[in-house]
């Protein structure tokens, strides 16, 4: 999985962005005015309380919602819409129930005319990445919501983005595998060497897997904070510094 | 190819004796089924060969069962009810293949407009609401009493439930899907063809399982009104000429007629759409 370094970093750049919504007649400023860097090959989670926005950054991001103005910039191109250079893994896996495991994860490189043959070796590549070897040959009903959400992972990688973008990926797992994953992903990230812009409403999550948390505010005349998560990689949750760090983050929402 | 549950453990396999107590006990549950789905139906056709024998029921109105076998054997093996076979095959068959080459691409078509959707959907309700049968001395007037209106009136009340079902399977295939896709790159064509299409195949079928049994119905009544041939035609005149025996002859083929065309529909179903649960 070479190469993803000489066509770019994955760089992020977000310049004044701004987005508003209709509801019921009344506007909605969901992002205003939003600056934000995005370094090549970081994690960033971004954070805050539910209606401030970070899905909605999330989407724009992806090129599935246009911005009402402002500009994203992806290694210093401005960004039109989806992209090859990003892939998105959402809170469901969506995958296409009736696809093989192995067919799902070669979906995203199929319609974008790789060949079936290549398609197949990247898409096997990534199955085995996220440890599915087995079940290449599995319909999605038979998995398990944790299995799912691992194709999902394992078609966004197949693609070779530079820009991996999470939507919650793991808000509807439970406790457990919530867990597995999360470490699942770590290892990921740090083997494939993308930029990760990953959704959570969990901030233990964004702790242990984040170089940086943003933190959107709910008040839209609040500024955006920017947390250095300074900690090294593989993560100890129990770690003091960790735990510190999880109060200070618990302490900015209110939360004790 | 197919695993159903995953995780669980192989069965322990055990010896020779508990392979035979095995087979043994499949052979059993086989028969149990066999039984618990065709038994009722047996013990019907049982009674009414007994009763029509015993004079329990009127053997004139219902002749023993052997005797309709035997004059459906006549029927078919002289060639005489082949011909009307024939007939109704091509009318119901010609009807039902145009009323699925227009209405899946136009369900296709309408299910994805919203707009075009809008705009057809109180019409398409209100001749859905039309009986075709009460519309066939329309089609008799304008299209006379040949072969065009008689397949007309069947392709008619076959046309909507394909074209219903097909608009309401891709009016709700899932919009998390089509996003996925879309936040792939894929273009607007390579989705309807990889996500739109086979997500709505089992709404279309249950549509073409519907139109397959109105297609049936259909047929015998429009044969029943100015035809010369056709097991419709063949039921009537039966009765007219009091051949008991030949009109059920008649009606039995056209029971045939009708589950060869349903379980020809659900092959293909579950061949196409061997990923979604099937409705039983």
């Amino acid at each position: 999985m070479d190469g993803i370094g000489t066509i770019g970093r994955g760089e992020v750049t977000v310049r004044d962005l701004s987005k508003s919504f209709t509801l019921n007649g009344r506007r909605l400023d969901v992002l205003r005015n939003l600056h934000l860097d995005v370094r090549g090959g970081e994690a960033l989670a971004i954070v805050g309380p539910s209606g401030c926005g970070k899905t909605t950054l999330l989407r724009v991001l992806a090129g599935l919602e246009r911005p009402d103005s402002g500009q994203v910039r992806i290694d210093g191109q401005s960004m039109e819409g989806v992209g090859t250079d990003r892939s998105v893994i959402f809170q469901e896996a969506r995958l296409l129930p009736w696809l093989t495991v192995l067919r799902n994860v070669a979906f995203g490189l199929e319609v974008r005319g790789v060949t079936r043959a290549e398609a197949d070796r990247r898409a096997r590549h990534c199955i085995r990445l996220v440890g599915l070897a087995e079940f290449e040959a599995a319909y999605p009903r038979q998995l398990s919501g944790g299995m799912a959400q691992r194709v999902g992972i394992a078609r966004a990688l197949a693609v070779r983005p530079r820009i991996l973008l999470l939507d919650e990926p793991l808000g509807a797992l439970d406790a457990m595998t919530k867990l597995t994953m999360q470490e699942e992903l770590a290892r990921i990230w740090r083997e494939e060497k993308v930029t990760m812009i990953l959704v959570t409403h969990d901030l233990e999550e964004a702790i242990y897997l984040a170089d940086r948390v943003l933190v959107l505010p709910k008040d839209r005349g609040d500024v955006p904070q920017l947390i250095e998560i300074d900690l090294p990689h593989p993560r100890d949750r129990s770690a003091p510094p960790f735990v510190a760090l999880r109060r200070r983050l618990m302490a900015g929402f209110g939360l004790h | 190819m197919t695993y159903q549950i995953l995780d669980a453990p192989a069965l322990q396999s055990g010896g020779a004796s508990s392979q035979r107590a095995d087979v043994l006990r499949r052979r059993r549950a086989g028969v149990a089924f066999a039984l618990r789905r065709y038994g009722l139906l047996a013990g019907f056709l049982a009674l009414w060969q007994i009763g029509a024998m015993l004079g329990w029921i009127n053997p004139t109105v219902f002749p023993p069962l052997d005797r309709i076998i035997a004059a459906t054997w006549t029927g078919l093996a002289g060639g005489a009810l082949l011909d009307d076979i024939a007939i109704s095959l091509q009318r119901s068959g010609l009807a039902y293949a145009a009323a699925v080459g227009l209405a899946i691409p136009l369900g296709l078509f309408m299910g994805q407009i919203r707009a075009v959707e809008q705009a057809l959907d109180p019409i398409l309700q209100f001749f859905r609401q039309t009986s075709a049968l009460a519309l066939y001395p329309v089609f008799i007037l304008l299209l006379g009493l040949g072969e065009a209106s008689k397949v007309f009136v069947i392709f008619w009340a076959t046309l909507f439930p394909i074209l219903l079902a097909t608009i309401g399977g891709v009016k709700e295939v899932d919009r998390k899907l089509i996003e996925m896709a879309t936040s792939f790159g894929a273009p607007r064509g390579t989705i309807f063809r990889r996500v739109v299409l086979p997500a709505s195949l089992p709404s279309i079928f249950v549509g073409l399982r519907l139109s397959a049994t109105t297609a049936l119905l259909l047929l015998i009544a429009a044969e029943m009104i100015g035809a010369n041939k056709g097991l419709g035609f063949q039921v009537m005149n039966a009765q007219y000429n009091f051949q008991i025996p030949q009109m059920f002859a008649a009606i039995l083929l056209l029971a045939l007629l009708g589950l060869t065309a349903n379980a020809a529909l659900v092959w293909l179903q579950r061949r196409l759409c061997r990923w979604a649960d099937l409705a039983r």
